[in-house]
């Protein structure tokens, strides 16, 4: 059984459908990256597998259990299912560590002795443990991307969506955010990334999706996708992204 | 010391031109106003009666004892109006449906209390509610006044409050929700702390503002600083003590208002 | 016809008269020909009544009237103004050359401007709220009361010189809103002249009292009326003969009768 199932998942807002019918499956620990131009609903197809967006048609399941039935409560999914976004969307005043501290507490009911040593656990790992105390403004991009990520981990995830973490960043800062996520590969956590970055999809993930107007057109292992794609539309997505 | 370069020699030249001009255009101006007022016609009668240094100084002691009742309805009202203000601001922005009713009275609530001059409500809630046959001292002045403005002030500053929460991007939401966090805890947690500090220069404002408002309860029976001035003035004829009365807000409102301008400047910088 | 003709005629030549023989108003009024009297805005009963001087029924009107006859005006010469005690004081050109609306004649006050010969000395007097009736109508008592008065009138004074009260005074911009708050219970008693102070209890204020009036020979000066004028006004003589012949002749003491309720029926303050 795979760990996350997408079977005709439909988003529309208005008129325009931007996920039209996507079909996913995410076995435990792959690494899933969602490449294609801007608009084609990768991002949106994250927010809809963290609820953020509401689905209209289709189901969404993790661990065989369907997590869009309406009437379900987000918040216990959303607290197994972590997210990092484009933009950090630290919250400014808190400092790092009290950004990272503050799900465990609320949605796990932690006390902050309890949660922190975890937390600070991560904030080391990740080479941030002397910036535990620093606000968002005073931490570069990559700081702050990585605090993020260590802010959805604390919440211990079974599953992380990616969304375009490294287009906000200096091209010398995207590196060690990706590193992050190869350490992540190597434990075994379940990912999805929406992502730009064509040479880390073929080199770290399990199986590539390219979409285009809010479908998958082709999917397959990285080595297939990038070197020997089937369909028009990947061959010339490929060719004008690579070029 | 280092040579100047060329372009900080320029802009020096440039801050020396810019200061001369406006430092003489001060002059000119400050010195046409002394000079020419003076010489108009009624000039004299003018001073006397709103500029006399004798009525002045004997008025200033009794105006500053009144301003302390000013001060105390200031003092008392402020915490009010920023509970209720943003206890209104909250109910307004309610999306749960079981918080429709809630939804509807703060919109009319914000409404009414916009639309309706200080003055009236002051009015009509400071001889209204005591006339319904209240007990003392539940019919003071005092209070019911306090109320009209903090009901007021409560409408405007909820708006404020509003604009504040809008004023945190939709994707610092987002994020709390992903990390798990229900409505309340979004709003708690994650949106009202930074609503909170975007908007202190505004709510500065209002503080500014309520002092001002505060002589507004001297028509419901108070003798703060504009009823006393008032009575002095009927007692000397003279309007000085109202000009004294003035001078003591003046000397509470320039440095606020610098400081709320000082505020609203550094938020500019933060964010740009 | 002719009967038009007789008083237009009659009216022409009496002013035409009053003016020729440089009668003591002459090319000092603000209007030659014209005496320009303000009063205030709404007036009051039993001032002026119906808020209507130019009928000439109320005190203030009717003495208003017959000063100006006094002084050589006819009635149609009469122009009425509104003022506020502001408007009187403040500095530069006034738009009347007297204006009456009970103001008291204090030393202050008339350094900055003229005030006429008295035409009406008012006690000050207490007005009771509704519960507080059997007050008895001593000095001690009065203490102990929560006060209250309009702002602008000289019975702040009297009340802090006076009757020195316990609590805080409660002051208010006119009569009406003293009422609203002793209708509030928010006072129980209010100083007034005698005339307001009656007419209150009689019109305003259902079951008030006015339970005593001050003694005109209290420690301070009694409360006389007068008429305002811009300080230095040429006029002044005019009117200050006018009332002292008015007073002289009884006539002012027959409209006083006539417009004032007996005032001798409130007992005196102990």
């Amino acid at each position: 059984m795979p760990k996350l199932a997408l079977r005709g998942v439909v988003k529309r807002f208005g008129d325009a459908t931007v996920c039209d019918g996507i079909d996913l499956d995410v076995d435990t620990g792959q690494m899933v990256c969602l490449i294609g131009a801007s608009g084609a609903g990768k991002s949106t197809l994250l927010r809809c597998i963290n609820l953020l967006e509401p689905i209209d048609d289709g189901a969404i399941h993790l661990d065989g259990t369907d997590i869009s039935e309406p009437g379900l409560d987000p918040q216990a999914v959303r607290a197994r299912i972590g997210m990092v976004f484009q933009s950090f969307n630290l919250f400014p005043h808190m400092t790092a560590l009290e950004n990272a501290l503050l799900a465990p507490r609320r949605v796990l009911g932690k006390s902050r002795e309890e949660a922190r040593p975890e937390v600070a656990a991560l904030f080391d790992r990740f080479g941030l443990a002397h910036r535990m105390d620093t606000y968002p403004d005073q931490l570069s991009g990559g700081q702050q991307q990585r605090v993020a990520i260590v802010r959805a981990l604390a919440m211990r995830p079974e599953v992380m969506l990616f969304d375009e973490i490294t287009s906000a960043l200096d091209p010398q800062l995207v590196g060690e955010v990706l590193d992050v996520l190869l350490a992540l590969k190597d434990e075994g956590m379940t990912m999805v990334l929406a992502t730009h970055e064509m040479g880390f999809a073929r080199q770290a993930a399990d199986k590539v999706c390219f979409l285009k107007d809010g479908k998958i057109i082709e999917e397959g292992p990285p080595e297939t996708l990038f070197g020997a794609p089937e369909h028009p539309e990947t061959r010339a997505f490929l060719a004008r992204t690579l070029k | 010391m280092p040579t100047p370069t060329r372009r900080e020699r320029y802009e020096a030249a440039q801050r020396r031109r810019s200061l001369i001009i406006a430092g003489s255009s001060t002059v000119l101006v400050l010195a046409a106003i002394i000079v020419l007022v003076p010489m108009a016609p009624g000039w004299d009668k003018v001073k006397a009666s709103f500029f006399n240094g004798d009525v002045l100084a004997q008025a200033m002691p009794r105006l500053l004892d009144a301003f302390m009742i000013n001060v105390m309805i200031f003092a008392w009202s402020a915490p009010a109006i920023a509970v209720l203000g943003l206890l209104i601001a909250l109910a307004r922005d309610a999306t749960s449906p079981a918080l429709f009713p809630l939804r509807i009275f703060g919109a009319a609530f914000t409404d009414i209390f916009r639309g309706v001059p200080v003055i009236l409500t002051v009015y009509l809630i400071g001889f209204g509610i005591p006339g319904l046959g209240l007990p003392r001292p539940w019919n003071s002045p005092y209070i019911w006044g306090s109320l009209a403005l903090i009901l007021t002030y409560s409408a405007y500053v909820a708006e404020i409050f509003r604009s504040g929460i809008d004023s945190v991007h939709h994707s610092q939401r987002a994020a709390a929700r992903s990390l798990g966090l229900n409505e309340r805890q979004v709003m708690r947690d994650v949106v009202l702390p930074q609503a909170v500090r975007n908007v202190v220069p505004s709510q500065m404002n209002m503080l500014i503002a309520l002092q001002k408002d505060v002589s507004l309860l001297s028509f419901i029976g108070p003798v703060e600083v504009f009823r006393q001035a008032g009575v002095l003035k009927s007692l000397t004829a003279n309007f000085t003590p109202y000009v004294g009365a003035a001078l003591i807000f003046l000397a509470i409102t320039i440095p606020a208002t610098r400081y709320a301008d000082y505020l609203m400047a550094r938020q500019r910088k933060e964010r740009s | 016809m002719p009967r038009l003709a007789i008083p237009l005629v009659a009216f022409l030549f009496a002013s035409s008269v009053a003016f020729a023989d440089g009668h003591c108003a002459a090319g000092k009024t603000l209007t030659d020909g014209k005496l320009t009297i303000a009063t205030g805005n709404p007036a009051y009963f039993p001032w002026v009544m119906d808020d209507a001087p130019e009928s000439g029924k109320g005190f203030e009107a009717a003495v208003a009237y017959a000063v100006a006859a006094e002084m050589g005006f006819a009635a149609d010469d009469v122009v009425w103004v509104r003022s506020s005690f502001d408007e009187a004081i403040q500095p530069g050109a006034k738009n009347f050359d007297m204006n009456m609306q009970q103001y008291s004649i204090t030393p202050e006050r008339d350094k900055v401007v003229d005030f006429s010969a008295p035409y009406y000395t008012a006690p000050m007097a207490v007005l009771v709220s509704p519960n507080l009736t059997d007050t008895p109508a001593t000095m001690e008592a009065l203490k102990d009361l929560k006060w209250g008065a309009a702002g602008a009138t000289t019975a702040v004074q009297k009340l802090e010189n006076v009757v020195q009260p316990e609590q805080d005074v409660l002051l208010y911009g006119d009569t009406a809103d003293v009422n609203a708050a002793m209708s509030a219970n928010q006072i129980d008693a209010a100083l007034f002249d005698l005339p307001t102070a009656l007419f209150l209890s009689a019109v305003m204020i259902e079951g008030s009292k006015v339970i005593g009036q001050f003694a005109a020979d209290a420690s301070d000066n009694p409360d006389q009326f007068g008429m305002l004028m811009e300080e230095g006004n040429p006029l002044k003589e005019c009117v200050d003969a006018a009332i002292t012949a008015l007073d002289a002749s009884g006539a002012l003491a027959a409209i006083e009768a006539e417009w004032l309720q007996d005032t001798t029926g409130v007992p005196l303050i102990q």
